[in-house]
């Protein structure tokens, strides 16, 4: 019992690990590739073009 | 894991994010800012006694400063590019799927399918000045795009028996059944060979850096897998 407790917890938190890292990459991406808050747009607009990101 | 994830990551993405910035720089930027003189009208195409116009792009040291920015969001881009790949790696773990740096490239080409080749199917890497439908609309079908064609890409990967199969191939077309946005009409100012020369030389760089990046994140996943 304590054993399989054990076990699903471990699970949950592999779950949990791999989801915190998809959401930080997604948030990384969305800054990088689609943001227009602040300054963004200008400062990414020549990788967005080049990475072929949708710009304007 | 957290760690494992995080090392594959950081340091494939930095690596990769500075590599994709060396490539566009060297290959794509030039032409992007040739573009930019048709946008501006400094050039113009297809004018009275039309005899051509000039090839030959401004030099880049007349802008450091914003290349630097291209350096900059290359490395956030592809770091978030390296946690979504990790991330992927982890769930393929959890299945008994090895990652070492031979399968991570395999990975990595299926990100280039996925994120570059797919949405360009629809909507081709624009070159600076061209008038394209609404942006909303275009980011729309891009992430739908990159979605469909990754998941796609996983079932047909991992999926087992020809049904599986079959629907990775309706997820991957289903974006380009529907089509995506475009104008019905034509605006282009710039030469056409540099728009053609713009894309393909963008598709290219992605796959380098895409290479690089599933190929680096699957050797830094193994080695840290055997420390563990």
């Amino acid at each position: 019992m304590t054993t399989k407790t054990i076990a699903s917890s471990g699970a949950l938190s592999d779950i949990a690990t791999i989801a915190f890292a998809a959401v930080l990459g997604l948030g990384l991406i969305f800054a990088a590739g689609f943001s227009h808050a602040g300054g963004m747009h200008d400062v990414a607009h020549d990788s967005r073009h080049a990475t072929g990101f949708p710009c304007h | 894991m957290l760690k494992q994830i995080g090392a594959s990551a950081l340091f494939a993405g930095l690596a990769a994010g500075v590599l994709a910035a060396l490539l566009q720089l060297w290959f794509v930027v030039p032409l992007l800012l040739e573009a930019e003189l048709y946008e501006s009208g400094a050039r113009a195409h297809f004018t009275d006694g039309y005899v051509g116009s000039d090839a030959g792009a401004p030099p880049l040291g007349d802008a450091l400063g914003r290349h630097m920015g291209t350096l900059a969001i290359n490395i956030v881009g592809w770091i978030g590019f390296g946690f979504v790949l990790a991330a992927g790696f982890a769930l393929a773990a959890r299945r008994g799927v090895a990652v070492d740096a031979r399968r991570g490239l395999l990975w990595g080409l299926g990100g280039f399918t996925a994120v570059a080749l797919a949405p360009s199917f629809g909507l081709p890497p624009e070159l600076p000045g061209t008038v394209a439908a609404e942006i909303t609309e275009r980011q729309t079908w891009w992430a739908f795009t990159v979605v469909a064609t990754a998941l796609g890409l996983a079932l047909m990967a991992f999926g087992r028996g020809p049904a599986w199969l079959a629907g990775g191939i309706a997820m991957i077309a289903a974006p380009h059944l529907i089509g995506a946005p475009h104008l019905d009409r034509y605006f282009g100012a710039a030469a056409p060979e540099l728009a053609a020369l713009f894309s393909t030389r963008a598709l290219g760089v992605s796959a380098a850096a895409w290479a690089f990046l599933g190929l680096a994140a699957g050797w830094i996943w193994s080695r840290e897998a055997q420390r563990a």
